[in-house]
C-alpha cells in the first residue's frame, strides 16, 4: 500500500485516495474536432517512468491534487496542490 | 510407544509436564516446548508423509517453517481443522489431534504409491504431453482424475468459527527476526528512543542462540544474553514484541504484513481472543535479519525418512532433547555439520562417519578426527536404502580427476546433510531489493535497496555470531538515526559461538548412478528430481521461470525454500551457464502460507460489507418486506399482504398507485446540497439541461453526462434558493457524482464561488403517489399552498412537516400526482408511519422498489443504469428534449457531438410489446430481425426492462435497439432456448400517454 | 393538523444499539444528539465566520478549536465541521445569513451520529479498522480528520490521549459500532 503525501493532510495510506489517472489533460472545446475529443478523453501517455497524474484525496481533505510518480519504481516524486505551479523536477521530462 | 528418542537431559522442554497427543489416531507423548515434528521424532515416529506425485515416504527434514515433507493436517472440529500445517511449526499442546495427508488407505499403506512404479513415465512435463488427446478427454476424464488425485490435505467441511482480526500498525524500526541480529538490531534502535516492532515466526526470541550452548556474548551464555535483551525491550513503552509472527510479505513504502498465530498453540483458546491477526505494520525503517536456511545435498535417493539437515537434527538436540535416530551417517560439504555430529555423538548417537565432499580436511574435520569420529574426504553417498525409515547409504569415493567409484555399504538409521547455508533473501527481494551473486560463497546476497530497508546478519551473510551482532546493532541504530531517533554509539561485540558456512555446494552430488535414472530430489515436496529439471532445459527451456513451471519445483506450499538454489545450480549446469546468468524465479508473496481468515478478518457476515438502512427500515421489516440490495443499501422491494405471493403484491400495489395512492421509501436517493452565488452557473455547466432560468421554488429533471456525452446519471434538481439548490442523485450514483462534482468545480472551474455538501442521510424521504397524494399529506404539511395552480408540477418548497423543517417536492416516478416529502432523518419513520396510516385511511398502500420499477416503466422513464449502459446519449435514451441546446458549454457537450454518435445505427430506447399478451421477456435478451437468426447473426439490441403490468393487462418491456424509433410498428424477434418471442417495437410510453395524470 | 406530541424524542443512531463498557480498556458511548453544520467557503467568509460562530476556524489542517460547547474541525481547506448543542442549529444558521461573503452552509445534524471513545486501548481498538498511526506524536490531542475506519467513512476527532471521538453518517452506525465491537472484544476484561 503506497504512502501518499496528500499537499494537505501529509503522508497518509493509499486507501484513503482515489487515483484520477494522467494529469494535464485538457477538455474538449465544445466545437473541438474529433481529433481533439479523442485526445482529451482516450489517448494517454502511458509513460514508462515520471508520469503526472491526478489524486484525490477523498477520504481525507478531499482535496484532488497533482503528483508526480514513477511508473517503474512505483515512487511519488512530488505532489502538490491545483493551481500552485509544479516543483522544479530537476528537469526530467514528463507530460 | 516409548519416547526412546527422548535424551536424557537438555533441550528447551518442560520435563516435567507431559502433554497428550495423536497422529493418525496413535497416542503420544510429548513435552512444553515440543513442535509436533520433534514429539513425534522423539517418539520415534520418522514417517509423517507422503510426497506429492510419487507418494513416497518422508520424514521430516528441517526444523523450521522450510519444511518440504512432514505436512500434517491439525483437528480441533470441524471448522476447525487446518490442512497443510508444517509439523516443524506446530506447537505441542495437549489434546492436539494430527492426521497425515495424501495417503489412502494409510500413511503406511498407500495405493498412490504405486505411482512410484509407473515413475518412468511421470517425468516433467508429464501432463502437459499425456493430457492434450484426445481433446475431448479433458474435461470428462483428465481434469476429474487428476483433481481428485492433486492437493495436499483437505479443506474443513465446515465454516471456520474462530475470529480473525486486523490491526494497522506504525513504527520507526521495523525488526524482522529475533535471532541475534534482530536482537541487536531492536535494542540499538530503541535505545535510540524509536518506536520499534520487533517480530519473530518462533515462539521465542534468540534464534540461533536458542540451540547454541557454545555461544558467548560479552562474557555471558548466549541465552543469558538473549534474556537480558528480551527484558529490556519488554520494558520499553516504545517497543512492540511479536513472537509467533511472521513477515509474509512485502508491500510498497514500506507497509509489511506480519501474520501472528495468537491461539494455535493453546490447548483451550479463550474466547475473547482471536485466532490469528494480521499486522499490517507501515515502517519509516525496516531491518531484515531473517537468517539463513541450511542447504540440502542433492545425492541419489535422498528422500527417506531419517534422511535430514545437519542443522536441524542438530536443533532437535540442542532444543528438544531429540536424538532422530541412533546410528547416524553424516554427509557433508562444508564445516557446519560438524557441529551436528559432535552434538549427536555427544547426546550417545552412534555417529558412524562423515562423508565429506571436500579433499582437503578442514580444522572442523580434524577436531572431528579428534574426538574420535571418522571422516572420509573425497566421498560421496550414492545410494540409500530403505521404505519407512532410512536403512543404510553406499558411500563413493571421487578421485581428484572426478570419476566416482563404489565403496562400502554403511547402516544407518539417520543420514544428516549439509551443502551449507542459503541466506533468506525472500523478503529483502520482495521490497524491490536488487540481489548480487557472491561469486566466491555462490549465494546470492542483498544488493541495493529499493525501500529503506537494511539486512543484517545471517541473511547478510555473516557467518559468525560477532559479525551478525556487529551487523544488527549498526543496521539498527542506522535505521533509527534515519528514522528521526537519537544517535546510538557503535558497538562490537566479543561473542564466541558456532558459525555457519554462506553457500557451499550446489546442485547434485557426484555419483556413479545413471544419471537418466536416479532420482535425487531436488524439490522433495512435488518430487522434482535433477534429471527432471535437466530434462526441462533438454525440452528447450531456458528461462528459469518456465523451467520452474514445467517441472513444478518450487511451487509447492514451502515455495522451494531449501530447493530452489539447488534447482537453478542444475538447470544452469545443463545450461552450460553460469548460476547468475541464469538469473533467479521471483519470490512472491507470502514467505509462508497465510490462512484466508487472517486476510478476511472482520469483513465476512453483517460485517462483509456495512448494511445500510433507512429510518423506516423497521417499519417496513414489521409489515414484512423483503429488502433488494442496491448498492448497500436494503430497501423495501414489495409488502406482501395475507398470503400474497410477490407477483400478487407488486400487481397490487402497482393498481393501488393507480387507483389511490401509495407511500414509497425513497431515503436511500442521492441528495447534495449545491451552495453558493454561482449555484446556478455550476449545474449549468454540469447537466446537460438549462439551469440559469429554473426559478425559485421550481425543479427540473436533470440528466448529467460524462465529457464523452453518455448518460452518467439523473435526478431532479430544486432550487430551494437564489444560491441553493437540492440536487438528487440515483441511489447507487450519490458517491460518484458528487466526486465527479467537486473534480469539476475544483480542478476546472475553481473560480465558481459554489460548495457541495452531502445530504443523502440528513433527509428521510417518502414519496407519495397517486391520485389521493394531496389528501394523504395535506395534514402535515404547513406553510404551503398545495393547489394545483399554487403548487404545480415540478415545484419545491420550504415548509413544516410535521412540525419540523421539512422541503416538500411535488414530482413523479410514477406518472401520477406525486409529492416527495423530505424531514431530518432522525424523524423518518416517524414521516414514514404517519403517511402510511393517512394512505392507509384512504384505500392506499404502502409499495416498494419492484412496484415502482413496474410504474416507471409503465411511463417509459429510463432508469439510468438499468436501461442505459454507459454507452447511451441522451439522445438515445430519449431525452434529448432535456439538452440544452443554446449553452455555450456544458459537461459532455463535445463528445456527444461526435459524428459517430448521431445517425441511424445509434441504439435508442423504445417500448416492446410481445405479441403474446401475457408473456415477459428476459431482460437482457437479445433482439433479432429474423426469428431463427443463423449463428453470428448481429443483435439489433436487448431488452433493458421488461414487467407484467397490472394496470396495461399485459407485458410490457423497453429496449434498446438499432435505429429504434425508425422502426415504430415493425415487428423484431426475441430468440430464446424455448422458441422465439415476436415482439412490435412501440412508443415506451404504455400509460397516460398525455401525461395528464401528472396533474392529479 | 398532524399530532406534534407523537414525534419521538431525537436519539441518534449510535444510541439504539448494544453499550460497549468495558471499563478503563475500552468504553464506547453514544454521543447525546448535536447540531451539526458544514461550513464551506473563502477567506473572507472564514473571518466572518468567527465571529457568526463565536469560535475562530482552525487554520491548520487537521485540527479543531473548541469552547466549552462548540467546536469546529477542519476537514478541508475551505471545509469545516462545526459541532454545537442540539437546538442551537436556528441561531446558529441565523447567525451565518449574516455574512455577505460568499460561503455554504449545510445542516447535517442528523446525517451525522456519533461515539464517544475513551479507554487505555481505544487507540489499539481503532487500529483494528483505521489505517492511520495513532501515537501521540503522530496524532496529537486536538487532531482531527476524516479517514476510514474499516469500509466506512468516519471523522475522528482526539479530544485526549484516550479519548475520540468518531461520526459517520447514520446508515453506517451498526457497521462501525459492529467493527469496534469486534476489535475490543479481547479488551473486555480489566488488567
Amino acid at each position: 500500500m503506497l504512502l501518499i503525501t496528500c499537499p494537505w493532510c501529509g503522508p497518509r495510506p493509499e486507501i484513503e485516495f482515489a487515483a484520477r489517472g494522467e494529469a494535464h489533460v485538457a477538455r474538449a472545446a465544445p466545437d473541438a474536432d474529433g481529433e481533439a475529443i479523442a485526445a482529451a478523453l482516450y489517448l494517454r501517455s502511458n509513460t514508462r517512468g515520471l508520469l503526472a497524474e491526478r489524486w484525490r484525496h477523498v477520504y481525507g481533505c478531499g482535496r484532488y491534487f497533482n503528483a508526480v510518480r514513477h511508473t517503474v519504481t512505483d515512487k511519488f516524486v512530488a505532489t502538490w496542490r491545483v493551481g500552485e505551479s509544479r516543483p522544479d523536477l530537476g528537469g526530467e521530462g514528463t507530460r | 510407544m516409548s519416547a526412546s528418542f527422548r535424551t536424557a537431559a537438555g533441550g528447551r522442554i518442560d520435563r516435567t509436564k507431559r502433554l497428550s497427543f495423536s497422529f493418525d489416531g496413535v497416542a503420544y507423548s510429548g513435552h512444553p516446548g515440543d513442535t509436533l515434528a520433534s514429539a513425534l521424532l522423539a517418539n520415534g515416529v520418522r514417517l509423517m508423509a507422503r510426497s506429492f506425485k510419487y507418494h513416497r515416504p518422508r520424514g521430516v527434514v528441517t526444523a523450521g517453517s522450510e519444511e518440504p515433507n512432514a505436512l500434517v493436517t491439525v483437528i480441533r472440529d470441524d471448522g476447525r481443522t487446518t490442512p497443510n500445517l508444517a509439523a516443524t511449526t506446530v506447537e505441542l499442546y495437549d489434546g492436539l489431534v494430527a492426521v497425515s495427508q495424501n495417503r489412502w488407505p494409510s500413511l503406511k499403506w498407500d495405493v498412490g504409491a504405486l505411482n512410484g512404479l509407473a515413475a518412468p513415465i511421470f517425468v516433467s512435463g508429464f501432463y502437459y504431453k499425456t493430457f492434450m488427446w484426445p481433446r475431448s478427454f479433458w474435461k470428462k476424464v483428465y481434469e476429474p482424475q487428476i483433481r481428485a488425485a492433486a492437493g495436499f490435505g483437505e479443506a474443513p467441511k465446515a465454516a471456520d468459527p474462530d475470529r480473525y482480526v486486523n490491526r494497522f500498525a506504525h513504527c520507526d524500526v521495523l525488526v524482522i527476526g529475533a535471532g541475534p541480529a534482530g536482537l541487536a538490531a531492536a535494542g540499538a534502535a530503541a535505545e535510540a528512543g524509536a518506536r520499534v516492532i520487533l517480530c519473530d515466526e518462533n515462539p521465542e526470541f534468540g534464534g540461533s542462540l536458542l540451540t547454541d550452548a557454545s555461544a558467548t556474548i560479552d562474557g555471558e551464555p548466549g541465552a543469558a544474553w538473549v534474556a537480558a535483551v528480551v527484558a529490556d525491550l519488554a520494558a520499553r513503552p516504545n517497543v512492540t514484541l511479536l513472537t509467533r509472527t511472521t513477515a509474509f510479505g512485502w508491500y510498497q513504502d514500506n507497509m509489511v504484513g506480519l501474520l501472528e498465530r495468537v491461539t494455535d498453540h493453546l490447548a483451550d483458546p479463550p474466547t475473547p481472543l482471536p485466532r490469528e491477526r494480521l499486522w499490517q505494520v507501515r515502517a519509516k525503517r525496516a531491518v531484515i535479519a531473517a537468517g539463513a536456511l541450511e542447504r540440502p545435498l542433492v545425492f541419489p535417493e535422498n528422500d527417506r525418512p531419517g534422511i535430514m539437515l545437519a542443522d536441524a537434527a542438530r536443533t532437535y538436540l540442542s532444543r528438544h532433547g531429540v536424538a532422530a535416530g541412533s546410528r547416524a551417517v553424516v554427509f557433508t560439504a562444508t564445516d557446519a555439520a560438524y557441529a551436528a555430529a559432535l552434538a549427536a555423538k555427544a547426546a550417545g548417537v552412534n555417529v558412524v562417519l562423515v562423508a565429506d565432499l571436500r579433499r582437503e580436511a578442514s580444522p572442523a574435520a580434524e577436531a572431528a578426527r579428534a574426538s574420535g569420529i571418522r571422516v572420509d574426504l573425497a566421498t560421496t553417498i550414492e545410494a540409500t536404502s530403505g521404505g519407512r525409515s532410512v536403512e543404510s547409504v553406499r558411500l563413493a569415493r571421487i578421485a581428484p580427476n572426478g570419476s566416482v567409484s563404489p565403496g562400502e555399504t554403511v547402516a544407518c538409521d539417520l543420514v544428516l546433510h549439509s551443502a551449507g547455508f542459503t541466506p533468506t533473501v525472500h523478503l529483502y527481494s520482495q521490497s524491490r531489493g536488487k540481489l548480487r551473486w557472491d561469486d566466491a560463497r555462490g549465494v546470492f546476497l542483498p544488493g541495493e535497496p529499493h525501500e529503506d530497508v537494511t539486512c543484517a546478519g545471517a541473511c547478510n551473510g555473516a557467518e559468525t555470531l560477532a559479525a551478525c551482532l556487529d551487523q544488527g546493532h549498526a543496521a539498527g541504530a542506522a535505521a533509527a538515526r534515519a528514522a528521526g531517533g537519537a544517535e546510538v554509539a557503535p558497538r562490537t561485540c566479543a561473542a564466541s559461538g558456532l558459525s555457519i558456512e554462506i553457500g557451499g555446494h550446489l546442485g547434485e552430488v557426484p555419483h556413479g548412478r545413471d544419471a537418466s535414472r536416479v532420482k535425487c530430489f531436488v524439490d522433495l515436496q512435488h518430487d522434482v528430481t535433477a534429471k527432471d529439471v535437466r530434462l526441462a532445459v533438454r525440452e528447450g527451456f531456458r528461462s528459469i521461470e518456465l523451467v520452474k513451471r514445467f517441472t513444478t519445483t518450487g511451487m509447492a506450499t514451502d515455495q522451494g525454500k531449501a530447493s530452489n538454489m539447488n534447482a537453478l545450480a542444475v538447470a544452469a549446469a545443463a545450461m552450460g551457464l553460469d548460476v547468475p546468468e541464469v538469473g533467479l524465479t521471483s519470490f512472491r508473496r507470502p514467505y509462508t502460507p497465510v490462512s484466508f481468515g487472517a486476510f478476511a478478518g472482520v469483513n465476512r457476515g453483517d460485517l462483509f460489507d456495512p448494511i445500510r438502512r433507512t429510518p423506516s427500515h423497521e417499519a417496513a421489516a414489521a409489515l414484512g418486506a423483503p429488502f433488494e440490495d442496491v448498492g448497500l443499501w436494503k430497501r423495501a422491494w414489495w409488502f406482501p399482504r395475507g398470503d400474497e405471493d410477490r407477483h400478487a403484491a407488486v400487481a397490487r400495489e402497482c393498481r393501488t398507485v393507480r387507483e389511490s395512492v401509495g407511500v414509497f421509501d425513497a431515503s436511500t436517493l442521492g441528495k447534495i446540497e449545491v451552495v453558493g452565488p454561482d449555484a446556478a452557473e455550476f449545474l449549468n455547466r454540469m447537466y446537460v439541461n438549462p439551469f440559469l432560468k429554473l426559478g425559485v421554488g421550481k425543479c427540473r429533471y436533470g440528466i448529467l453526462c460524462r465529457d464523452d456525452g453518455f448518460v452518467y446519471d439523473d435526478g431532479v434538481v430544486g432550487r430551494i434558493a437564489a444560491d441553493r439548490f437540492h440536487v438528487t442523485t440515483t441511489t447507487g450514483g450519490a458517491p460518484r457524482v458528487l466526486a465527479m462534482m467537486e473534480d469539476y468545480l475544483q480542478t476546472e472551474w475553481p473560480e465558481l464561488d459554489v460548495w457541495l455538501t452531502s445530504t443523502t442521510e440528513q433527509w428521510a424521504v417518502v414519496a407519495v403517489q397517486g391520485p389521493k397524494a394531496r389528501e394523504v399529506i395535506a395534514p402535515l404539511v404547513e406553510g404551503v399552498d398545495l393547489a394545483a395552480a399554487a403548487f404545480p408540477h415540478m415545484s419545491v418548497a420550504e415548509c413544516r412537516i410535521m412540525g419540523l423543517p421539512g422541503r416538500l417536492f411535488r414530482v413523479s416516478f410514477t406518472g401520477e400526482l406525486g409529492f416527495e416529502l423530505n424531514v431530518p432523518a432522525t424523524y423518518g419513520a416517524a414521516l414514514w408511519d404517519a403517511l402510511l396510516a393517512r394512505a392507509l385511511d384512504l384505500g392506499g398502500c404502502a409499495y416498494g422498489t419492484e412496484a415502482m420499477h413496474v410504474l416507471r416503466a409503465e411511463k417509459g422513464y429510463v432508469i439510468v443504469g438499468q436501461d442505459t449502459d454507459g454507452t447511451l446519449t441522451p439522445a438515445d435514451a430519449g431525452l434529448g428534449w432535456a439538452v440544452g441546446k443554446a449553452k455555450a458549454d456544458f459537461v459532455g457537450k463535445a463528445g456527444m457531438a461526435r459524428p459517430d454518435l448521431t445517425g441511424p445505427h445509434r441504439k435508442e430506447i423504445v417500448g416492446l410489446l410481445p405479441d403474446d399478451p401475457k408473456c415477459v421477456l428476459e431482460e437482457g435478451a437479445q433482439i433479432t430481425a429474423e426469428a431463427y437468426p443463423a449463428k453470428g447473426t448481429h443483435a439489433l439490441g436487448h431488452v433493458t426492462s421488461a414487467y407484467w403490468s397490472e394496470n396495461v393487462g399485459r407485458g410490457i418491456a423497453l429496449a434498446m435497439i438499432e435505429g429504434g424509433r425508425s422502426r415504430m410498428g415493425t415487428k423484431l424477434h426475441v430468440p430464446m432456448p424455448t422458441g422465439p418471442i415476436t415482439v412490435t417495437v412501440v412508443d415506451p410510453v404504455f400509460w397516460d400517454k398525455e401525461g395528464k395524470r401528472l396533474d392529479g | 393538523m398532524a399530532d406534534l406530541t407523537a414525534l419521538p424524542a431525537r436519539v441518534e443512531d449510535f444510541a439504539g444499539l448494544a453499550p460497549l463498557d468495558h471499563g478503563s480498556r475500552f468504553t464506547a458511548a453514544p454521543l447525546v444528539p448535536a447540531t451539526r453544520f458544514v461550513f464551506r467557503g473563502r477567506e473572507a467568509a472564514i473571518e466572518a465566520a468567527t465571529a457568526a460562530f463565536g469560535l475562530a476556524l482552525p487554520r491548520t489542517a487537521c485540527r479543531a478549536a473548541e469552547t466549552a460547547d462548540r467546536a469546529a474541525l477542519w476537514l478541508g481547506p475551505d471545509e469545516w465541521l462545526l459541532l454545537a448543542p442540539d437546538g442551537e442549529g436556528e441561531a446558529i444558521a441565523a447567525a451565518f445569513r449574516e455574512i455577505a461573503a460568499p460561503h455554504s452552509l449545510v445542516d447535517v445534524s442528523h446525517r451525522n451520529t456519533g461515539l464517544d471513545l475513551s479507554g487505555s486501548e481505544v487507540a489499539a481498538v481503532l487500529n483494528a479498522g483505521c489505517p492511520l498511526d495513532l501515537h501521540l506524536a503522530a496524532f496529537p490531542v486536538g487532531m482531527c480528520t476524516r479517514t476510514l475506519f474499516a469500509k466506512a467513512e468516519i471523522v475522528l476527532w482526539r479530544r485526549a490521549v484516550d479519548r475520540f471521538r468518531l461520526e459517520c453518517w447514520r446508515s453506517f452506525a451498526p457497521y462501525v459500532h459492529g467493527v469496534i465491537a469486534d476489535a475490543a472484544l479481547e479488551y473486555t476484561d480489566e488488567g
